[in-house]
């Protein structure tokens, strides 16, 4: 840490470099001023108002969670959701760091990012859903409820949350210019991968087993004893499919960080990633079938959830598959970003099919969650978003510090 | 709360710390699923009239808000609608079509079931859950962090949550009146108030002898089934009734597997994919180095023809 106070004689111009990006203040608050900034800080406001109503006032004041439906949206997708969407750090750490596809180091920075942001966010949510957030610690250090798949959850979330800090840490210390540090943290990331890949082989299929405490609420076309399997392997789909989306969504909006990128380069990982994609999809298409012919009920299919069944598993995994395959064939990146935004939406739909939309299924009563509900779950995403930008516009994450040329 | 070396254990094979140890542990204690002294109730509902003064007796006796006077509970309007438990309600009496037009409607008083291997339990991460040696299924406030997963695991529809308190929310649900009953010749409320003896409360064993009894006795009065008997590995409140359960609002779904069985597989998976997985993952690793190490060795060796063939 000895190192920068010798390079900035004033600290200040040091602190202005990183916070600023190396600009005047004033030209730096001017560059602020975009429509989108508009538009999150109006968000960012309506969801702040929001957080203080609901921990001063209440879930009932701020959602419609009732006794048979105690999750709604924020578990259902704020956590659910959020943590399929954040498995690309561990599908591209193990790719590069453990089976050796050296091509794909480009792309691990950000899914590591990406999956860090994410899962700090579902904690976050999370903190909004509990009904005592502040005793998030206890199953850690008060009571052990070691028989409940949750436990496992909590613990594995809290573990790679600290996991995936040490794997973007190498990117903070670069940024930072604390060479040994940074080295330090190099030595540690095959054990950081390999133990990321447990606890997320883990976390990931336990957020599916939570479920399995649930038939007869669950509907039985989406409940198998196989669900920790199924949320394990659409886990790897929802990562590999997000890291194509993410280098379409940075090729857009920071050009100045991938302006070194071959785009040839990049273009041949986002087709290599879709077709693993494929393969996964395939798998996973085969697996809801076996799901089915294990609880045979085929006759279910001919029902209203049925149908519903059919549309996710044809038109958001088998349609998916197809698009991957042939984009794969015709050599086309964009049919690839294209179809790595369905398969997003498939894999939301799944855990919303799963904890929602079918969730006691055979009661009267449905839920729908309040507009609350829907303004603090896009607050949260939105300063997920607004943070990865502001690391990514500092960090060497997208683009490589010349000062590290690539140790890999 | 004091931990001890086998908390320890629990804790470390539950991280996946020491996977082994754990399972082994879980082999030598098997659970001892019945107990001779659980207490239990048995509801007759041939002879539930539906006067809902068990609900004023358990608002009674466990101080919950909106109590009102027992002559209000004479209101049979309530009976319109299906109502489930809530956060002010630990039981409710709904009421049902009689078995024959025109004979007397059947009423249901529901309540926690207070299982055998409860499914709130077993799914209840800060174990604020515990099944007492006396019978009834407990809830301590003071460890719950408010995560609701009892809600979506219990089978009965039971757990309820005060989700207008923004500061100490909680779960709530019928504890079989643990403090009266623990006195000598302590009933729990609804049972002593019953004008109708329809609710028993003795031993779980002997009730399940009554009800036996009252079934054989009275050919054709009763559908031949305890309802808590095997359901969801066994409940320690039980129901007989002169109509098919699930025709009245009874899940019939509900099958006779303790519900910590349906975890039981994934979490004894754990231990194996945390010692499996890291060797796994260190043979991929030590190949893709390997062969890393040959193809340098080939550059180094034949750098020229490489080169510009690469």
């Amino acid at each position: 840490m000895a190192e920068y106070p010798g390079k900035y004689t004033d600290w200040q111009a040091w602190l202005a470099d990183k916070l600023f990006m190396g600009l005047p203040f004033g030209q730096y608050v001017r560059g602020l001023i975009t429509p989108f900034n508009f538009i999150a800080l109006i968000i960012v406001c309506v969801g702040v108002a929001l957080a203080w109503i609901r921990f001063t006032q209440g879930l009932a004041a701020t959602t419609n969670l009732t006794n048979d439906y105690p999750w709604g949206l924020w578990i259902g997708f704020d956590v659910l959701c959020g943590v399929a969407l954040a498995a690309g750090g561990f599908v591209l750490a193990s790719t590069v760091h453990l089976f050796g596809l050296r091509d794909y180091y480009p792309l691990v920075r950000p899914a590591i990012l990406t999956g860090f942001l994410g899962y700090f966010f579902v904690v976050v949510g999370l903190c909004f859903d509990l009904g005592r957030p502040w005793r998030l610690p206890y199953p850690m250090a008060v009571s052990f409820g070691v028989t409940s798949v949750m436990f496992l959850v909590g613990w594995h979330v809290a573990l790679y949350l600290t996991v995936q800090f040490l794997e973007f840490c190498p990117a903070i210390f670069e940024w930072l210019n604390t060479k040994k540090l940074r080295k330090w943290v190099g030595y540690l990331t095959i054990g950081a991968t390999v133990f990321g890949v447990i606890l997320s082989t883990l976390h990931q299929s336990a957020l599916g087993a939570l479920f399995l405490l649930a038939p007869g609420k669950v509907h039985p076309l989406w409940y198998t004893p196989w669900i920790p399997v199924f949320f394990f392997i659409s886990a790897i789909i929802a990562g590999l499919s997000m890291v194509i989306f993410e280098s379409m969504l940075s090729h857009r909006v920071f050009h100045s960080q991938v302006k070194d990128h071959d785009p040839a380069h990049v273009e041949r990982l986002v087709i290599g990633l879709g077709k693993a994609a494929s393969v996964v999809l395939f798998t996973y298409f085969c697996l809801k079938w076996l799901g089915v012919a294990h609880g045979q009920h085929w006759d279910l299919l001919f029902t209203p959830y049925g149908y519903w069944f059919l549309l996710e598993v044809f038109g958001f995994v088998l349609l998916p598959c197809f698009l991957y395959a042939h984009a794969v064939r015709k050599r086309s990146a964009r049919l690839v970003q294209f179809t790595s935004v369905l398969t997003v939406l498939g894999i939301v739909l799944n855990r919303l099919n799963v904890s929602i939309i079918t969730f006691q299924w055979n009661l009267d009563e449905r839920y729908f969650p309040r507009w609350s509900e829907f303004a603090v779950t896009i607050f949260i995403v939105t300063v997920g978003l607004l943070t990865f930008r502001w690391i990514v516009n500092r960090m060497p994450v997208l683009r490589d510090d010349p000062r590290y040329p690539a140790a890999h | 709360m004091s931990t001890s070396r086998r908390d320890f254990l629990n804790l470390a094979a539950a991280v996946g710390v020491v996977g082994v140890t754990g399972t082994r542990r879980a082999h030598a204690e098997p659970v001892r699923r019945v107990s001779e002294d659980w207490m239990g109730m048995l509801t007759d509902l041939t002879l539930c009239v539906g006067c809902r003064k068990c609900e004023w007796a358990c608002k009674d006796a466990n101080e919950l808000p909106n109590k009102g006077l027992l002559e209000d509970y004479e209101d049979t309007s309530v009976f319109e609608r299906k109502r489930r438990m809530d956060a002010e309600n630990f039981t409710v009496v709904n009421r049902y079509p009689p078995v024959e037009p025109g004979g007397n409607p059947v009423d249901v008083k529901k309540q926690c079931m207070h299982c055998f291997e409860p499914a709130c339990a077993s799914a209840c991460l800060v174990a604020a859950f515990r099944k007492t040696p006396e019978g009834p299924v407990l809830y301590n406030e003071n460890v719950c962090i408010g995560c609701r997963y009892c809600m979506i695991a219990c089978p009965f529809h039971v757990p309820a949550y005060t989700y207008d308190d923004p500061y100490t929310p909680k779960v709530m649900k019928c504890t079989m009146c643990f403090e009266r009953i623990m006195q000598e010749g302590g009933v729990p409320a609804c049972a002593k108030i019953c004008p109708e003896e329809a609710i028993t409360f003795a031993k779980r064993s002997d009730l399940i002898t009554l009800a036996r009894e009252k079934i054989t006795h009275n050919p054709g009065k009763y559908v031949e089934h305890i309802y808590g008997e095997y359901e969801a590995g066994g409940t320690c409140w039980l129901y007989i009734s002169p109509k098919p359960f699930e025709e009245l609002g009874f899940r019939a779904d509900v099958s006779a597997t303790p519900y910590p069985e349906l975890t039981k597989g994934f979490l004894s998976s754990v231990p194996l994919v945390l010692t499996i997985w890291p060797a796994l993952l260190m043979g991929a690793y030590a190949f893709t180095k390997r062969r890393e190490e040959l193809a340098k060795s080939v550059e180094a060796k034949q750098p020229p023809t490489r080169s510009e063939e690469g």
